[in-house]
């Protein structure tokens, strides 16, 4: 019969945000045992919100939407805020139909709304309201989680760490807290300006600088930043990052067959680190949904990840459709605009998938056969795809080891590669995945090149100057 | 020397062996056009047919055309001006209120990888400044890249922006997650690419080549 983990010793962290505390630095796992690392179920439950408490034994939906084609203007703007109070209210109410038990509705801004830190500000404010009235009329537990948008690659190269578009960003983020945002988010992409072009060329040297080098620098600087914002509002906590815009690029563009699936799985496993920093800076969870490298952050941190797959189909496309929950906590449909379907309004039908997928999940919890059906996710999906096969329990746990037993977030960046290519390779030579010949010439491309790297992050800078220096501001990553 | 030497350095994208080779080349009486036609345009083909064939990914794309430009950087100053002409002139960007670059980036890349001439104005581009850099670069073709529901509006801003410039009818094409070829055609666009490789395969048909 499964058993539940055994819950580790209390949290280095407070369950509130932490930038008072000083940067922590995981050198060990709080799941070392893959068979742990399972949905509903975190070493470091979190309450948050309106009386919701995630990794304490559910899964709750994640519900996040998007608007139609329209101009965000002030003209348009009584419009956009009467679109985002349809899609709650249709949201929560087939929440409260169907007895969920417990949700997370997550407002992702558009560009515009953190550029007017006002207008960000006034849907939260909204959105909270009305998460509050079906907390108290229909008792649903639940937490609005605000993304802001990181507005810094406006410029280019991005200035990171200061100058208006910082600036902005941070007001954003200071009063959505304000206006009851309970999880502060972002996909941030310190990094990216080198990491696009590395990707496009399939250059491993320049993917680790941009994972391993520059990412990891900023996300410390920016969580600590986030927490410090958290700390500052009365309520507020530090969610978590993504590296959405590095490992689920190479991911899309994998699956245009533009990239090689092999690159995208070992990008997905670079990612790791990075997005590790956050919780090393005050982050204290849910991670963010679109972050597939979340197993290996839970095997590392304990902490809930929110996760999303086969019911993020509105958004996009993946080969993870089931396997993407097997750790999860929040079980999430990534985006979807508010479009009209035959059953109701695309937010309010994808809710409910959500909220059957949960159901699914916390019943095997309930009779006890959660790692069951967490089997079957994985199985279900784990030799079809490297991307796949990389973000299985056991899989995160060896990546999650690489990474904490590597001393520096470069090392770490390298060591979760050659992890990867590792896994890749053995499910090959074991017979379970098959790779077409054009794969696994690039894993051998990968391969080699990560044997070829310099030893330290200051050999690689100095190596790579030619190709990357003039992309990024050194400054603003404190180099 | 047998300029096949020089097409399979193209094929497998070493941009100094290709660069190398096209001084022996030259060195040993080929002429630059011979060099251009014969070794480096039929390596590109090859090259975009392992593409198709999916035996090649973006990567190898771009490290054939790099070696492409370097024997280029050796041979421009010998071929006439009639000889070596960039297929078209592009104007590329993602509209105004959206930051989105990659997908952009990669259409550009693949353009430059077939020939054409890229002016790449970034993200969040004004339909102002498109209208500005068409005029001044004589661009026959403008790029425009939104992928957010919400910045819909700005393509077809840009667009009607562009057409009232004329006098000259530049051809637009458009791309990215939430367009459609039917968005396209309601909003006066002359194109609609689903992907990197379509819109290279557009960007020829709007230039007629």
């Amino acid at each position: 019969m499964a058993m539940p983990p055994t819950r580790p010793a209390p949290s280095p962290w407070p369950a509130a945000s932490s930038a008072s505390e000083p940067p922590l630095r995981y050198d060990s796992l709080t799941v070392p045992d893959a068979q742990d690392l399972v949905f509903g179920r975190a070493p470091y439950p979190l309450r948050c919100g309106l009386e919701l408490e995630l990794g304490a034994g559910a899964v709750f939906p994640e519900v996040n939407f998007t608007l139609p084609p329209i101009a965000i203007t002030d003209a348009t703007w009584p419009d956009i805020l009467a679109q985002y109070r349809e899609m709650t209210e249709g949201v929560l109410q087939r929440a409260l139909a169907l007895q969920a038990p417990g949700i997370v509705i997550e407002f992702e801004h558009l560009p515009p709304m953190t550029k007017h830190p006002q207008w960000g500000a006034e849907i939260t404010a909204v959105l909270r309201q009305l998460l509050e009235r079906a907390h108290e009329a229909g008792g649903l537990p639940c937490a609005l989680r605000a993304t802001v948008v990181d507005l810094r690659h406006e410029q280019r190269p991005p200035h990171l760490r200061d100058g208006p578009l910082w600036e902005t960003m941070h007001r954003s983020f200071a009063d959505c807290a304000e206006a009851g945002a309970h999880i502060l988010s972002i996909e941030s992409v310190g990094g990216k300006e080198v990491f696009d072009e590395a990707l496009l060329r399939g250059d491993v040297p320049g993917l680790v600088l941009a994972l391993g080098v520059l990412a990891p620098r900023d996300m410390a600087w920016l969580w600590q930043r986030i927490a410090e914002i958290c700390d500052g509002s009365g309520g507020a906590i530090a969610g978590g990052d993504s590296a959405c815009g590095f490992a689920n690029t190479a991911m899309q563009l994998a699956g245009q067959r533009l990239l090689p699936e092999v690159l995208a799985a070992v990008v997905r496993a670079m990612a790791a680190p990075r997005s590790l920093v956050a919780f090393e800076n005050g982050a204290v969870g849910p991670s963010k949904d679109c972050a597939y490298e979340g197993p290996v952050i839970k095997a590392i941190t304990g902490r809930t990840i929110s996760m999303e797959g086969k019911s993020a189909t509105c958004a996009h496309f993946s080969p993870l459709g089931n396997i993407a929950a097997a750790a999860c906590d929040l079980w999430s449909n990534e985006s979807v605009q508010n479009v009209r379907l035959l059953s109701g309004s695309a937010p309010q039908a994808f809710a409910e998938s959500l909220i059957y997928d949960c159901r699914l999940m916390n019943e095997a919890l309930r009779r006890g056969q959660e790692r069951s059906l967490r089997d079957l996710l994985v199985d279900s999906d784990q030799y079809h795809s490297p991307q796949a096969l990389v973000i299985s329990p056991q899989a995160s746990v060896a990546i999650a080891k690489a990474i904490v037993a590597a001393p520096s977030d470069y090392q770490r960046c390298v060591a979760a590669a050659q992890t990867a290519v590792g896994l890749i390779r053995e499910a090959v030579t074991q017979g379970d995945l098959r790779l077409p010949p054009v794969e696994a010439r690039w894993l051998g491309r990968i391969e080699s090149a990560l044997a070829g790297l310099p030893s330290s992050e200051g050999k690689l800078l100095e190596e790579t100057a030619a190709e990357y220096a003039h992309l990024f501001d050194a400054a603003s990553y404190g180099l | 020397m047998d300029l096949t030497t020089i097409k399979q350095a193209v094929i497998e994208g070493d941009d100094k062996q290709v660069a190398d080779l096209a001084r022996r080349a030259l060195d040993e009486g080929h002429s630059a056009e011979s060099v251009l036609n014969d070794a480096l345009i039929v390596g590109m083909g090859e090259v975009g047919a392992l593409f198709e064939q999916g035996e090649y990914f973006v990567p190898e794309l771009l490290l054939s055309a790099r070696a492409m430009q370097a024997a280029m950087e050796v041979l421009r100053p010998l071929l006439s001006a009639s000889s070596y002409q960039p297929l078209g002139k592009v104007v590329m960007g993602t509209v105004q209120g959206d930051l989105h670059d990659i997908g952009k980036k990669l259409v550009a890349m693949m353009l430059e990888g077939s020939g054409f001439e890229v002016i790449d104005l970034g993200t969040d581009v004004a339909p102002a400044r498109f209208v500005e850099i068409v005029e001044e670069s004589g661009a026959q073709i403008v790029g425009l890249s939104a992928l957010l529901t919400t910045t819909l509006p700005a393509m077809e801003a840009t667009v009607s922006a562009l057409r009232e410039a004329g006098p000259v009818r530049v051809k637009v094409m458009i791309g990215g997650a939430p367009v459609t070829s039917a968005y396209a055609q309601s909003i006066g666009a002359d194109g609609y690419a689903p992907d990197a490789s379509s819109a290279v395969a557009l960007a020829r048909r709007l230039v007629g080549k």
